[in-house]
């Protein structure tokens, strides 16, 4: 391939790809994300997609926006785009905020005509006055439909076809333009079209022309190369989507405990792909049911747990509401059991494709009765791998229900994932009743210092016991509603989860150790706190940053970290969950807040500016 | 060798004198020692009710779960670990109301669990609300003026999703009830046994037209697979077929032979008869009883065993590691 002269270097860049919702911009998005970490580059992804699977074409309500941030020192898929690529006029109406003043705008000029504009709800035939675009923008009109039609004018292939490979048009400049090598852009899009030759050879066709057509018109911009990673530890990877992460963390956990893997689930946004990864893993001996509703999803994982297995339901917002019963059943029955909660916009059925930490509360609190379990969340889509491991372990080494909460942006975003070896993740013990309780064990019988039960199933001669809902007497484990024995019983419960903290790794603040301000966050919030809190110190604001993956308990060290601050900043994506519970645990730490339920995630810069008013 | 005693928990019964449910505990019992599955292999899997008490009572591994939802974690007992034999004890409100949605869909999928259904048309932990199962005009506490409501026939929801295994049996016929308990553990898939059960207290007499011993024989039919439908006292009443429709008729009057009374045949696929028998009521028709239906077929958890085996046998994956050599690498 011909170099290419007049190379700008950018440590990193953010692009934005985004047109109906059958234009294929996820598509477009993964493959020039997998292709820029194939190059060396981190990556951050971040899909934005609506709930209607094909709305009327070229409205506002169908736009698909994929956004990737491709560089070094990545903890964020980017708050504002570069260069974002509009396939239609209703695409560039819904994601013009999202472009920043001096960035790029490449635009299918075909389609920006009279009605088209109309149906994107333009009232002039400007749009780009319309919405005030900066004047410092870089407007790139390029004939994406003639250009796909003229390059497959001879494939044989019928105009609705061709019109899909349009995509794949804007692939191809998209490389040209960010110093990708075709070679590798070809190599992807026959990946994932090997099975369809007739669309592999458009394609193919297609993503070159679109190459080309940068090269040969040095399109009125500078080309970009993209500086490779120097922050991540030699050795392989992988690109990673967080549900899919989620998923394999529980595999690998099932491996490392000996206890068969069992998912009963019901399919819901933004959570089925951890169903799809699961069902699709019958190689590795998962048992994976698509359950009647959700109650039967986790009523069906808590059989399995009855009868020995690492059992798993996987769930969003509303899933997690009809489930909490069953869950109150787990605490009772004290049985291993690992809830996957993909957050998303709520209350109800809310914005089911969009990210969210509002149920925070509900998986603390929404039970009746008292009934304390364990809550935690992962961090980036690579690292659900790690706190899906976790949760299982946590599960059967103290005989629990494990919330774990992602988000739907960690879920569908992805990122590059150290691949693990089996032998050096943490051993496993679930803790199955010792040989010596034969013939005298009973529901009650627990470790008495960790206060964990021990865990018998049916097969193991010599254990039979009755499990169940009802209160149980703290030795026989008959039924009993005397009132003594209910209060140890509750302090019982409580007193194990407590105890969890004791094998929790301490906390640690990252930035400034020694600054007056703290931020703190949890869940999938990391990458855009870390990236504000660099950017505060390299502006000489020292800023410290505390950031939670447990919730419940809080790693042991919590209080004494947050009493060394002047100010601490809880900032989260709900109205103060995460605030007010650390409120009821710390009464003498004064918290302030930074809140944003716009179903987006952070962007770096709103939360450098808000902390930037504390100093 | 076991025996009843085996089956027994160390815990006081606490159901009320004269409840229906006694009869049916100690007759599984006896059915339990004569099947000789070994207590440990065996898992009673119960929602919420009276009836979903009886985990408690009995010596194998036990599970008393919520309201409903006892089909749900049975199906997931039996996949997980399908050696064992799976028991779920559920009543009318908990099975048909509550656990409608689970009941039809474990019967859909056919999982291997022998279902008790206790049938007292009453709710009565609750203390006396009228049941999906309540005939209509049933005065009850929450139908002061009779339930408006239409009933559910166990049977026709079974049959209607695709259910493989019926049989129906009374608290005071033992004889039945152990024999269907049998049949049910024999059969793979998902085996309903409906008990009518009497309720002493909140519906005392529901089933009273068939559970009077003098006139039992006159009223309800035991069916046995493979032999003629008679029933009577005198062993001389038997079911034909008129038009499309079952009638009693008396062998020895009108010329009527025990040649021409219809044989059951329990195993036939199309529900049509099946379906006939167990809607017949009195007085004119007697009240079926015994295995209605029994048609072979595979089990879910057999086919999700075998689906994994069948994709084991041809996969390059074999363990973890594996999965994770399958992605593409990019060497930093």
């Amino acid at each position: 391939m011909e170099k290419q002269a007049a190379q700008n270097v950018l440590t990193n860049v953010v692009i934005r790809f985004c047109g109906d919702s059958g234009d294929g911009m996820q598509l477009t998005g993964t493959l020039f994300s997998n292709l820029s970490a194939v190059l060396g580059n981190e990556i951050a992804t971040f899909p934005d997609y609506p709930a209607e699977i094909r709305a009327p074409q070229g409205t506002v309500g169908g736009v698909s926006g994929f956004q990737v941030h491709v560089g070094t020192g990545i903890y964020t898929p980017g708050d504002e785009a570069d260069v974002l690529v509009a396939m239609n006029p209703a695409a560039l109406k819904v994601n013009a905020h999202a472009l920043k003043p001096l960035g790029v705008l490449i635009f299918d000029s075909d389609l920006f005509e009279a009605k088209q504009l109309e149906k994107a709800g333009f009232k002039t035939d400007n749009p780009f006055t319309e919405l005030k675009l900066s004047d410092s923008i870089q407007l790139i009109p390029v004939p994406l439909t003639q250009l796909t039609h003229d390059s497959l004018k001879d494939s044989g292939l019928d105009n609705k076809l061709i019109l899909r490979s349009k995509n794949m048009f804007a692939l191809g400049l998209i490389c040209w333009l960010f110093n990708r090598p075709l070679d590798q852009a070809i190599h992807f899009v026959s990946d994932k079209f090997k099975k369809n030759l007739d669309v592999l050879q458009a394609n193919t066709k297609v993503v070159t022309d679109g190459f080309n057509y940068g090269h040969n018109l040095h399109l009125n911009i500078s080309t970009f190369a993209i500086s490779k990673s120097k922050d991540l530890a030699k050795g392989s990877y992988a690109i990673m989507s967080g549900n899919k992460a989620t998923a394999w963390g529980l595999i690998a956990a099932s491996q490392k405990s000996g206890r068969n893997l069992f998912l009963g689930s019901y399919p819901i946004t933004p959570a089925t792909d951890i169903l799809h990864e699961l069902s699709a893993r019958k190689d590795m001996g998962v048992k994976a049911i698509q359950a009647e509703d959700e109650i039967a999803g986790i009523c069906m994982a808590l059989g399995a747990s009855f009868a020995g297995d690492l059992a798993v339901t996987s769930t969003s917002g509303p899933g997690m509401s009809l489930k909490s019963e069953a869950m109150g059943l787990a605490v009772m029955a004290e049985l291993p059991l690992v809830v996957v909660d993909v957050m998303r916009g709520g209350p109800s059925t809310g914005l089911p494709t969009k990210t969210e930490q509002t149920d925070l509360l509900q998986a603390l609190y929404g039970r009746n009765g008292e009934s304390p379990l364990v809550v935690m969340a992962a961090s980036s889509p690579d690292d659900c791998f790690h706190y899906a491991f976790m949760a299982a372990k946590i599960a059967l080494e103290h005989m629990t229900p494990v919330i774990l909460l992602t988000d739907a942006f960690l879920g569908n975003g992805s990122s590059l994932w150290k691949l693990p070896k089996l032998t050096d993740l943490p051993e496993i013990h679930p803790h199955i009743a010792p040989e010596s309780l034969k013939g005298q064990f009973s529901a009650s019988s627990r470790d008495e210092k960790t206060k964990v039960r021990y865990w018998a199933f049916p097969g193991m001669e010599g254990f039979m016991h009755r499990n169940g809902g009802l209160e149980k007497d703290c030795v026989k484990a008959s039924i009993c509603t005397e009132p003594k024995n209910h209060a140890r019983m509750v302090a019982t419960r409580a007193e194990k989860i407590a105890h969890i903290a004791t094998v929790l790794p301490e906390m640690e603040v990252e930035g400034e150790k020694t600054a007056d301000v703290l931020i703190l966050g949890w869940g999938s919030t990391y990458g855009h706190l870390l990236s504000a809190t660099n950017t505060l110190n390299a502006a000489s604001k020292r800023t410290a940053l505390l950031h939670f993956n447990y919730i419940s308990p809080l790693p042991k060290n919590t209080h004494t970290i947050l009493k060394k601050y002047k100010k601490v900043v809880v900032c989260e994506l709900n109205s103060g969950q995460f605030a007010s519970y650390l409120r009821s645990k710390f009464p003498d730490i004064s918290f302030l807040q930074f809140n944003k339920v716009e179903g987006q995630p952070f962007k770096v810069s709103e939360i450098v500016e808000y902390v930037e008013t504390l100093f | 060798m076991f025996t009843a005693k085996d089956y027994k928990s160390d815990q006081y019964v606490r159901w009320c004198p004269g409840c229906g449910d006694h009869a049916i505990i100690t007759t599984l019992q006896k059915a339990m020692a004569e099947i000789g599955i070994p207590p440990h292999q065996i898992a009673v899997i119960s929602g919420i009710g009276c009836s979903s008490r009886i985990p408690y009572y009995l010596s194998p591994y036990g599970f008393h779960t919520i309201h409903g939802r006892a089909a749900a974690v049975s199906t997931g007992v039996k996949v997980a670990n399908p050696d064992l034999c799976v028991w779920q004890a559920t009543g009318d409100g908990d099975c048909l109301a509550i656990g409608g949605n689970h009941f039809i869909h474990s019967v859909r999928r056919n999982v291997d669990l022998n279902v008790l259904l206790f049938n007292n048309q009453i709710y009565g932990l609750t203390k006396g609300q009228y049941s999906p199962t309540s005939p209509r005009g049933v005065v009850s506490k929450s139908s002061p003026f009779g339930t408006v409501e239409r009933p559910f026939k166990p049977a026709e929801l079974l049959f209607g999703a695709g259910g493989t295994f019926f049989a129906r049996t009374l608290d005071v016929d033992l004889e039945t009830a152990k024999k269907v308990m049998i049949e049910a553990v024999k059969h793979k898939g998902t085996s309903v046994i409906e008990c009518l059960v009497n309720c002493v207290i909140f519906n005392n007499g529901a089933h009273n037209w068939i559970s009077s011993k003098e006139d039992r024989s006159d009223r309800i039919l035991v069916l046995e697979d493979g032999k003629p439908m008679i029933f009577g006292k005198e062993r001389n009443k038997g079911l034909v077929l008129d038009g499309w429709d079952l009638k009693v008729t008396t062998i020895g009057e009108n010329g009527v032979r025990e040649a021409d009374i219809l044989v059951h045949d329990a195993k036939t696929v199309d529900y049509t008869l099946h379906h006939k028998l167990a809607m017949m009521q009195g007085p004119d028709m007697p009240i079926a009883m015994g295995v209605i239906r029994a048609v072979p077929c595979e089990s879910y958890e057999e086919a999700v065993q075998n689906q994994i085996l069948e994709v084991q046998s041809k996969a390059k994956i074999k363990s973890f590691d594996d999965l994770v050599n399958s992605l593409e690498h990019i060497e930093i």
